[in-house]
């Protein structure tokens, strides 16, 4: 049987007839479930979603409906909604898709689980490089509004919420939900830490704060349309329902891919088209830039549901979030970079750390420092420059920035580092040793 | 001469400030609005925004100058940003810089001097699946390997001769 997506979010996106307006949501359905939605109890909601197993499709992979319970009810204060559409991982490009083809299906989203979270006032985080997305959902909110699907007195009820579109300004760290909320604040974007900042605690303006992904907030409504327990029966056990992949890079067919239930194989060979002629798969970046690499060509091992260790390749990944991480990676933003033989890797690595070098937000030394050092030192590895110790220094610096930093980014700069030259070391080597200079036959991937 | 905003700005502006609880989150939202008018954040800016916010100038200028978006320099009548990360790179994205930068007279990173055309290489912009990608202005322009650079040429150079922008899809 041939492989095929199970599209679900993007059903009409890409369908001429479909527009974006309001007319063209509200003949396929939309807006119903935000209509049922304010008759029932904000709680019966919370447990749907949760019982839907709706896991965050930002990074992290976070069971949505246990952010929701985190939510401190108790202080009094007002809840706030942030979604996050700042969109900037390396390789990510599915809420532009969400955002720019079907914005009404997200403001209905975010509208759900407002009401479900007795949140008064929303905010969609939008990065400042899709002006035209922010334009799209304003003019979106205006005419859900008219028809009384946002602001004051939801669908008739007792329920107001308005939606504030909020845009960023260049700076990747705002991806990160505290971050995200120091500029919201009107402040750099310096991550808080956690403990004591847990946004569902202390977020914006220290009120209780739910910050979600475009993606994940765009399964809600869906997940009331058919039930929690028909929701679960699309993909697997605790990866439920479907996932939208960003494939970039070197293979037939990039894009992007609404699929369930299927392996990486099926999706790089058969609904990609495998790689480019006379070329061979090499590395893939499974989850976004700061995601560890794989190689093509390895073996992972694991366990069956029985206990019995197996072996199995790359093609055989389950395409989902245990999958990757059973494969020792992470399924992170779905975005994969697809690299073929014609590529170095060490000027892939380099590409990327001249990314998070540029985007440290400059509050943690070890990040601020090390990321740069790592650009300087992986650029003169490449450029003819190495020196004898650059290789062993690289490595363990980079063991020394994920995990000593207030936000997660350290990581980006530990983990691609790490990985990259755990499984391409001999390669790597050679490459310094002899300081051979571009090595990717295609094109050139670090500024000269 | 004292800084002075085009009078529609100016409503829109107090508006925004109005919708947010805090005067202070509208910040980066004003900070927008002055650069869509000015193509600048200057000083005079600084202290605008700063005494309409209630704020002190250096909480704002400290938000100017961590955001790559916002810029001290005025920006060329257009702006050009080349995407250089990863998946853009692997299918062509810095042949593509160096192309733009010999057809448009202007290096990267800089603006012309003529200040027709600012020009630069960005990180990500969210659009992998078509690189390389470049945003011109508000536009994207996608799939622009060094062999289909003529339409995206052609349209800057009409941008920056001040000519009406042709409307694109994205
Ligand atoms: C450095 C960094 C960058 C991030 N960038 C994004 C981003 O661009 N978009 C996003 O939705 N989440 C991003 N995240 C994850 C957010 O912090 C947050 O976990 C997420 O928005 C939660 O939504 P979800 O639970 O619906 O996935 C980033 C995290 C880190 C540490
Ligand atoms: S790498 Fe160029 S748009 Fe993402």
């Amino acid at each position: 049987m041939p492989v095929t997506e199970t599209r679900l979010l993007l059903k009409h996106a890409d369908d001429p007839a479909y527009g974006i307006d309001l007319a063209s949501y509200e003949k396929v359905g939309g807006y119903e479930m935000l209509k049922k939605a304010v008759g029932l109890k904000p709680e019966d909601i919370r447990t749907e979603i949760k019982n839907s197993g709706l896991r965050g499709r930002g990074g992290a992979g976070f069971p949505c409906g246990v952010k929701w319970d985190l939510v401190d009810r108790k202080s009094g204060k007002p809840i706030y909604l942030i979604v996050n559409c700042d969109e900037s991982e390396p390789g990510t490009f599915k809420d532009r898709q969400l955002v720019h083809k079907d914005p009404h299906q997200l403001i209905e989203g975010v509208m759900i689980s407002a009401f479900a979270n007795n949140v008064a006032l929303a905010f969609i985080y939008i990065r400042e490089e899709m002006p035209k997305g922010a334009k799209i959902l304003n003019q979106a909110i205006e005419e859900a509004r008219a028809k009384g699907y946002v602001g004051a007195n939801i669908c008739g009820s007792s329920y107001s919420c308005d939606i504030i579109v909020h845009r960023g300004a260049g700076a990747y760290i705002c991806g990160e939900e505290t971050g995200l909320i120091e500029s919201m604040e009107g402040k750099r974007a310096y991550p808080r830490i956690k403990p004591p900042f847990f946004p569902a605690v202390l977020g914006l303006y220290q009120c209780p704060t739910i910050v979600n992904n475009v993606e994940t907030l765009c399964n809600v409504p869906h997940i009331l349309r058919m039930g929690a327990a028909e929701y679960c029966k699309i993909g697997r056990n605790n990866n439920t329902g479907t996932r939208i992949w960003c494939v970039s890079g070197q293979v037939q067919r990039p894009g992007y891919y609404e699929v369930a239930g299927i392996t990486f194989g099926q999706l790089l060979n058969d609904i990609c088209g495998g790689p480019l002629p006379g070329r061979k798969f090499k590395a893939i970046v499974p989850g976004g830039g700061s995601s560890k690499i794989l190689r093509y060509d390895e073996k992972f091992k694991g366990k069956k549901p029985d206990g019995t260790p197996h072996e199995f390749t790359f093609d055989e990944i389950p395409l989902d979030f245990d999958g990757i991480a059973s494969a020792g990676s992470m399924s992170g933003s779905g975005a994969v970079i697809v690299m073929d033989d014609s590529v170095d890797i060490m000027e892939a690595l380099a590409n990327l750390v001249a990314f998070y070098a540029h985007e440290s937000c400059g509050q943690c030394t070890p990040c601020r420092e090390g990321s740069l050092w790592a650009k300087k030192m992986t650029h003169r590895m490449c450029g003819g420059e190495a020196r004898e110790r650059d290789l062993t220094t690289l490595y363990d610096m980079a063991g020394n920035i994920g995990g000593r930093t207030v936000c997660p980014m350290g990581f980006s700069t530990t983990w691609p580092v790490q990985s990259y030259i755990d499984k391409f070391r001999p390669e790597i080597e050679a490459k310094t040793r002899e300081n051979r200079l571009g090595m990717s036959r295609d094109a050139r991937l670090i500024e000269k | 001469m004292a800084f002075q905003l085009k009078p529609e700005t100016v409503e829109k502006i107090d508006r925004m400030i109005a919708r947010y609880p805090q005067k202070r989150s509208a910040l980066m939202m004003v900070l927008h609005e002055i650069q869509e008018e000015k193509r600048v954040i200057s000083n005079e800016a600084i202290e605008w925004v700063a005494a309409r916010l209630e704020l002190q100038p250096i909480n704002v200028l400290e938000v100017v100058t961590f955001f790559p978006s916002y810029r001290q320099k005025p920006i060329g009548k257009v702006w050009v940003r080349v995407c250089r990360t990863l998946s853009c790179a692997l299918m062509g994205g810095y042949k593509t810089g160096e192309i733009l930068e010999k057809e448009l007279g202007c290096k990267m990173g800089h603006t012309s001097d003529d200040g027709s055309v600012t020009l630069e290489y960005a990180e990500c912009l969210a659009a992998c699946g078509t690189g390389p990608v470049a945003l011109v202005d508000e536009d994207l322009f996608e799939n622009l390997t060094p062999d289909k650079l003529g339409p995206v040429i052609a349209e800057i150079k009409k941008r920056a001769a001040g000519g009406t922008p042709t409307p694109t899809k994205n």
